[in-house]
């Protein structure tokens, strides 16, 4: 890694930490990093959509024409009718003629509705309905040969028939509870019990892979702080004129800072113990 | 013993963060390894892009931003260096806001370390360079994805006049010919939000392609019905799913690595679940006894 | 004029998008095709109304004092330099007055800013902005090493542009995220209690999809939990995930066509 890389990667790691920084409390190296990224995620925003959306599909098609002609000399003048349309959103920022840049929202709110009615019924209504009750290649039906389990009783054998079932029972009586319109009460009661609980497995399910997706993003973390920052600063490989010194300097410099940070933080601490109370 | 669990539930939060952080320290700079078992909605992902000849088009949507690079990241890298492995060629499109300049920096640490050394992460190159527009295709960010699917369903140079960097689609080698989703092998969709919802919708549904889905974990649960109803042939969720798929395509990168401090992490969490609902418990025992009397 | 012609847009459209579907013609493929190749184009303006918001805002905290007004600084900062470093790239390796270009532009917009903020005495901040903006034009005509790309799309792999991505946005978005990591302990700790039958349920899943991969166990018990977890989310999961998959849908739907039919109209706003 050379010097400038390192000296990069020094950077993220600082930012890093002062991101973690917010576990104790609000501070400044937080608020800093917080406002830098809100920034630089903008301007980032900025540059991709200019170079990958204004110039590719706008600018380039009209190149032909004259800028000074208003492009209505390009052989594909009619992409300026998307380019007006457009402009016109950005009349939202006045009140006199806010209700202009409502033509361009409906043309999209029109486009962007009407495609999803047929296809958000055909995928989430009649595909799933398909595959929990309708015969078909992909869903042979009930599997009565192996109800219970291919090759012998074995309930959680994902494929047989007993599954099958449940998988059908289960899916209806959640639906059955999703539906107010009847009092949940008497066997529709039952169903809907049966629902919720068939749901709370599968909220169950969701949560544990929430947690395991929570703590990896720390582990990335930790990965990046000892792979990518510590491995380099104290790999003697790693030179600048042929001396390691530098990425020591640098790293040991990073070091001073965030302990005197916490140093600084403990002293506050006890010195204000007693007169508020701990955070919570 | 009533105090001490009193003075448990109590308990500063900033202790049990500063509880977990020591724990996957030490897990991270202790020495051991997790087995890994491939699942099967992972092992059909793995056998799906192996089983492809050589010069295929696999197509892998980048639809993360940096906020789940733990997790999706390390997928990336598996499935593009399977992909270039086996000779196969690669399209990627990103249709999140900060997706570009995820897979930009994926595709540039793997040929950065391909064009250096000829290997990346152990797998060796020899004789072979990946070169841009030959091998992979990186078309870049349009927004509102869902209508971008949509057209790129009729031909990708609909949305995507240009590749990334500044190409005409039409001079670009790999793309000679292929015109949509009829071109190519499959659809990877690695993705850390909705988007995913709109590749099933109004891709896969659309279009019938095959897809397969990496996700977050926190997503995960959600798609098995696609699942379970053959319109998606795979997942991969979570950095276990990456881990496995990083296992399958013998690559063992920070998946696999991760999984180390994944496991006491687990241990400590479910730990903390025991200690608040003993606590929970002990407390409603008391206070009904005190009810009692 | 100002309610009706959007309706009629939304309704036209809708509709002629639903006929699409249905009946894939030449003509209205043609026209389908041309729709939504325009859509992009209007999507890039609609989303650049945002960028612009968060300017006004920032702006607007440094000029009203709000709580924590100077850190709208840094924001701006990160917000032009990295549209600076987009539109700019290095011929070579030399850098020659490149940074020192960038930072008088940065201290031009913080001046101008200043400026605006500034009650009394404006005079000052805006003859400083005038003069870094003086010594950036300066640079940018007789600095030969680097120059602007607007229409080319150098800028994309610019050293600084990737060096901004990588090492500040990466670590910084995907730090503020793992901070989910310690709330979730700690919710784990105070909130997930088993104190009734659905909660013990939720609770007993969860513990099982973390338990998955745990090689202490013993391969009889430790392949068991895994299949109970493999079961666990293609049987009990799948038929609630797939409950609530049709319910969503059943709502798009409704939603959608309340939108074409003009019952919904959220999306205009007020006026």
């Amino acid at each position: 890694m050379d010097f400038t890389t390192f000296l990069w990667t020094t950077f993220a790691a600082f930012v890093t930490l002062a991101t973690f920084s917010f576990l104790y409390k609000d501070n400044p190296f937080y608020k800093f990093a917080e406002h830098l990224v809100v920034g630089v995620a903008a301007g980032y925003f900025v540059i991709i959509l200019w170079h990958n959306g204004l110039v590719p599909n706008l600018f380039r098609r009209l190149a032909d024409g004259d800028w000074y002609l208003l492009w209505l000399n390009s052989t594909m003048w009619w992409y300026l009718i998307p380019a007006i349309l457009g402009a016109l959103m950005w009349t939202r920022f006045s009140k006199r003629w806010s209700w202009v840049s409502r033509w361009p929202m409906g043309l999209y709110i029109g486009i962007s509705t009407g495609v999803a009615i047929p296809l958000e019924m055909s995928n989430r209504v009649s595909k799933q309905l398909y595959a929990t009750m309708i015969v078909n290649p992909q869903n042979p039906g009930i599997d009565w040969a192996n109800f219970w389990g291919h090759g012998g009783f074995d309930l959680l054998d994902v494929a047989s028939g007993f599954s099958q079932v449940l998988i059908f029972i289960g899916a209806v009586a959640a639906l059955i509870y999703f539906f107010f319109s009847k009092a949940h009460t008497g066997i529709f009661g039952k169903a809907a019990t049966f629902g919720i609980w068939i749901l709370m497995i599968g909220f169950g399910a969701s949560f544990g892979f929430t947690v395991m997706a929570r703590i990896s993003l720390f582990i990335n973390r930790l990965q990046f702080i000892d792979q990518e920052w510590i491995q380099h600063a104290m790999n003697p490989e790693n030179m600048v004129n042929g001396s390691h010194w530098p990425y020591q300097l640098v790293f040991w410099a990073m070091i001073l800072v965030v302990v005197g940070y916490m140093v600084f933080e403990l002293v506050q601490h006890f010195s204000s113990k007693g007169k508020a109370a701990p955070a919570e | 013993m009533i105090n001490f669990f009193d003075r448990l539930m109590r308990l500063d939060r900033r202790w049990i963060f500063l509880f977990l952080i020591v724990v996957c320290i030490i897990a991270y700079v202790s020495d051991f390894d997790v087995p890994i078992m491939p699942e099967r909605e992972v092992e059909t992902i793995y056998e799906f892009v192996d089983s492809l000849p050589p010069g295929e088009i696999v197509m892998i949507a980048i639809d993360y931003d940096p906020n789940n690079l733990a997790e999706l990241h390390p997928m990336t890298y598996a499935i593009v260096e399977q992909c270039w492995r086996k000779n196969l060629k690669v399209l990627i499109t990103s249709l999140s806001q900060n997706g570009p300049g995820m897979a930009d920096e994926a595709l540039r640490s793997i040929t950065d370390s391909l064009a250096e050394t000829k290997t990346y992460n152990g797998q060796v190159y020899e004789g072979r360079e990946v070169v841009n527009g030959v091998d992979y295709c990186f078309l870049g960010y349009k927004p509102y994805f869902a209508l971008v699917i949509l057209g790129m369903g009729q031909n990708f140079r609909l949305p995507f006049p240009e590749d990334y960097y500044g190409t005409p689609l039409d001079s670009i080698p790999m793309m000679q010919g292929v015109l949509n989703y009829d071109d190519v092998a499959c659809v990877i969709d690695l993705s850390g939000g909705n988007i995913t919802d709109y590749w099933i919708s109004y891709g896969q549904n659309r279009f019938n392609f095959p897809l397969a889905l990496g996700l977050t974990g926190v997503m995960t649960a959600q798609y098995y019905p696609y699942l379970g109803s053959g319109q998606v042939f795979g997942i991969m969720g979570g950095l276990l799913g990456a881990a496995q798929y990083e296992k399958l395509v013998d690559n063992a990168g920070l998946a696999r690595d991760g999984m180390r401090v994944q496991l006491p992490a687990h241990i400590v969490i479910i730990l903390f679940i025991l200690v608040g609902n003993i606590g929970f418990f002990v407390d409603r025992r008391n206070r009904h006894r005190a009810e009692g009397r | 004029m100002k309610r009706q012609v959007p309706l009629v847009l939304v309704l036209l459209f809708g509709l002629f998008m639903i006929f699409q579907y249905f009946v894939p013609h030449e003509s209205s493929e043609w026209v389908y095709e041309f729709l939504l190749d325009w859509i992009y184009i209007i999507g890039i303006f609609a989303l650049a109304l945002g960028i612009w918001s968060l300017y006004v805002v920032s702006v607007d905290k440094v000029k009203t004092r709000k709580h924590d007004w100077g850190y709208s600084y840094v924001t701006l900062a990160g917000l032009f330099g990295m549209i600076l470093f987009g539109f700019t790239a290095r011929h070579g390796d030399e850098w020659g007055w490149y940074l020192i270009f960038v930072a008088c532009v940065l201290l031009t917009v913080i001046m101008s800013v200043q400026a605006m903020a500034a009650r009394i005495n404006k005079g000052l901040p805006l003859g400083l902005a005038g003069l870094f903006l003086l010594g950036a034009v300066l640079i940018a005509v007789f600095d030969d090493t680097w120059s602007f790309y607007f229409y080319t799309q150098e800028g994309l792999q610019s050293t600084m542009f990737r060096a901004f991505f990588d090492y500040i946005m990466m670590p910084i978005l995907a730090t503020i995220f793992s901070l989910l990591a310690f709330f979730i302990a700690s919710a784990a700790y105070r909130a997930f209690r088993a104190r009734n039958l659905l909660a013990s349920l939720l609770l007993i899943a969860a513990l099982i999809v973390m338990m998955r991969f745990f090689p202490y166990f013993g391969e009889n018990v430790g392949e068991f939990i895994a299949r109970v977890s493999s079961w666990l989310m293609n049987v009990p999961n799948l038929a609630a995930q797939r409950a609530i998959i049709i319910g969503v849908g059943l709502g798009i739907v409704a939603t959608a066509l309340k939108v074409i039919l003009g019952i919904e109209r959220g999306y205009m706003g007020k006026g």
